[in-house]
């Protein structure tokens, strides 16, 4: 039962970094119906630059706090800051071109990214500075660190920033018009382009955040990191029904916990087939999603 | 062109290379021992110098300054295309195979091991042309099937001591099962979905090689993979296996070509186009999307097969998504659905950057680069199909 209670901590903790991951798939999907695969990319190079600017931070002389929160907000804005850039070059000139031919800027966009970071960062692991957020509660054989708890309780903030913004302000309720209908929403006075960089920044910010939460539940960050939280946050996209925020929250939680619950009862070396084999099977059975309205023939 | 547009264009371009900087400086500015960013200005300004001398180019290019230069080169070319058509087509390709031919014998082993390469590629390139170019479904693990015929031919011939050639079709039906797998779920599903569930099912594969030790001994990989033998003979040197993949693909463009222009490969291209305006029209989509599947993983199979024996060596490490992504740009960077472009695209992504040794690193950067901006300029190919149209879902 305590093995029980703790996998279900790490589920939650983890499930919540995948959902942050999974929010940029879904609003950017919602609104362009784009698979960004640059997306992952966003999310390691917000780890990275945690690191940097922690480190940095730390050597000026800061209190510990002060660095991670500071190192937080200025990752989330330079992620944003990129993923706008990106938006810009390399996927609004492709808005009338075919499907394939934006999916394959953004591959290219991708591996651009990836070895970009490689280069600048080395290939080999970057330690974090986890003695920011050690120690923790223990109950028993139960153990929470205050680093799961920062992470929960950060990913629950961020979660209601996003929801204020799409749901109570006029560039949210831009936001949602342009993901129901393009033509429409630009007939009545939407600035588009705005909505959609706007789009891009706010998913790449989550996701940077994300960055930072797994180089700190890991404790260490790779160039390569962004690839396979990246398929399985879309899979988590998808799973609660992609363009729907709530039901990447679910989405991310149930990826989440399939991958838990399959290293700690199964097989830690088949977890990520399980993730995968979870996502084939929902798209077989249910490809609109756990939250999923019914969508026409070309998004499915 | 008008003043107008002309400064239409510079602000494009100008606003381009903005906000290429604000990509580029963090990228480059931030490194592990704090802020730094002289390397950014130096990239950036090559960067930008490279895009100005191009667009003062084609500025003058419009303006008709360099018909001097262009209307010789459009008059030959004019000329070569005249001698293209009148030639016959059997005098073309017998040129082309005769040089694939006498190529060893002119060159050394380092020029080998690329054209080796090239034609494993072009193998690959050819079976995912099926089912990409021809059937249109977008499929993003496709090197998962060049993995099961390598691990095949591994396994066969070091546990059964089965030959090369005897493998050969084997592996390309063990890859043609796996790939009616693959299809079989995926085949009420379109476009976006269909490409991550592909994907998906080439990470499993790649999970599966890296951790069933004792199939596959795992991450180490299988070793001293026996060569293939002819008449007990076995080919040693590099170009015997030259000349081994150089029929293997000869075989493959043939049957793709059989395939493209039969009555399957019509109806693989109706599908392409309006999968329910084909299904009215009779064709059976069901049986036809697996066909493509496991026609396009059967050509993968061969390929893996001989990739083992060249190598004799495989491991995990050889079937990642990157490769995925490496034979797809090369589909679409030729043009899908057109052999010509295929080999093409092929050649330039593989031969290419062997010419550029020297930058290895740089290699995969170039490598992104060049694709996103392949689509922004050309996103229909170097040689484009000659009978694609719009598919109806991206027509709105």
């Amino acid at each position: 039962m305590e093995f029980f209670i703790q996998q279900l901590i790490n589920c939650i903790t983890l499930g919540g970094v995948y959902a942050l991951i999974a929010l940029g798939y879904t609003m950017v999907y919602g609104i362009i119906q784009l698979i960004n695969f640059a997306h992952g990319e966003f999310f390691a190079a917000g780890g990275y630059m945690g690191v940097i600017l922690i480190s940095y931070l730390a050597a000026q002389g800061l209190h510990p706090y002060i660095c991670l929160g500071l190192a937080l907000v200025l990752s989330m804005g330079y992620c944003a800051l990129m993923a706008m850039a990106v938006e810009r070059l390399a996927y609004k000139p492709l808005r009338q071109a075919s499907r394939l031919a934006a999916l394959l800027s953004a591959l290219g966009v991708s591996i651009f990214l990836q070895n970009g970071l490689m280069l600048t960062q080395g290939v080999y692991d970057k330690p974090y500075p986890t003695e920011i957020t050690a120690g923790g509660f223990e109950w028993g054989l139960v153990s929470v660190s205050y680093m799961q708890i920062f992470i929960v309780v950060l990913t629950i903030v961020l979660l209601i920033a996003l929801n204020l913004l799409v749901f109570k302000t006029r560039i949210g309720k831009a936001m949602r018009a342009t993901s129901q209908d393009k033509v429409m929403a630009a007939l009545v006075g939407i600035n588009s382009n705005r909505v959609i960089a706007t789009t891009f920044a706010i998913g790449a910010a989550l996701a940077a955040a994300a960055g930072i939460m797994v180089g700190l539940y890991y404790g260490s960050v790779n160039y390569t990191m962004g690839f396979v939280p990246g398929i399985k946050a879309f899979a988590a996209a998808v799973l609660g029904g992609i363009g729907n925020i709530t039901g990447a929250l679910i989405g991310g939680l149930i990826i989440g916990m399939v991958e838990i619950f399959a290293a700690g009862y199964i097989s830690g070396e088949y977890k990520d087939v399980f993730a995968f084999i979870i996502l084939i099977a929902v798209l077989y059975f249910r490809p609109t999603g756990i939250m999923g309205e019914n969508v026409d023939d070309t998004r499915v | 062109m008008t003043t107008q547009e002309s400064r239409k264009l510079w602000l494009s371009c100008g606003v381009g290379l903005l906000w290429f900087f604000i990509l580029l400086w963090p990228l480059l500015g931030i490194t592990p021992e704090g802020l730094e960013f002289g390397k950014t200005f130096t990239v950036f300004g090559y960067v930008a110098v490279a895009a100005v001398i191009i667009m003062l180019f084609y500025q003058v290019q419009q303006a008709g300054q360099l018909d001097f230069v262009e209307t010789p080169i459009k008059t030959a070319s004019g000329k070569a295309k005249k001698i293209y058509d009148s030639m016959p087509r059997w005098a073309l390709l017998g040129i082309v195979l005769a040089a694939a031919i006498i190529y060893p014998q002119l060159t050394e082993r380092y020029a080998h091991d690329v054209a080796i390469s090239v034609m494993i590629y072009i193998c690959l390139g050819l079976g995912l042309n099926i089912v990409v170019g021809l059937a249109g479904l977008l499929d993003l693990g496709y090197i998962a099937f060049y993995g099961v015929g390598a691990y095949t031919y591994a396994l066969m011939s070091l546990h059964f001591g089965m030959s090369f050639w005897l493998c050969l079709p084997v592996a390309g039906l063990t890859a043609a099962i796996a790939g009616s797998i693959v299809g079989y779920p995926t085949l009420r599903m379109r476009g976006d979905y269909l490409a991550i569930v592909t994907l998906g099912f080439g990470e499993i594969v790649r999970l599966i090689f890296n951790n069933w030790m004792s199939l596959t001994n795992g991450p180490n990989g299988i070793l001293s993979i026996p060569r293939p033998e002819i008449f007990g003979y076995q080919l040693k040197q590099l170009w015997m296996l030259y000349y081994v993949i150089l029929v293997i693909v000869i075989v493959t463009i043939i049957a793709v070509y059989r395939l493209n222009f039969s009555r399957i490969g019509r109806a693989w291209e109706a599908i392409r186009e309006d999968e329910t305006a084909a299904e009215l029209m009779g064709v059976n989509t069901f049986l036809l999307k697996l066909l493509a599947y496991a026609m396009g993983a059967t050509f993968a199979g061969f390929a893996g097969a001989f990739f083992a024996a060249r190598m004799r060596f495989v491991g995990p490490e050889s079937f990642t998504f990157l490769e995925s992504a490496m034979v797809l740009s090369m589909v679409v960077l030729g043009g899908m659905g057109s052999i010509p472009g295929v080999i093409l695209g092929v050649l330039a992504l593989v031969a290419l950057p062997e010419v550029f040794r020297g930058f290895e690193l740089y290699r995969m950067l170039v490598f992104g680069g060049v694709m996103t901006l392949m689509m922004l300029i050309r996103p229909e190919g170097l040689w484009p199909a000659s009978r694609v149209g719009r598919r109806s879902e991206e027509a709105d």
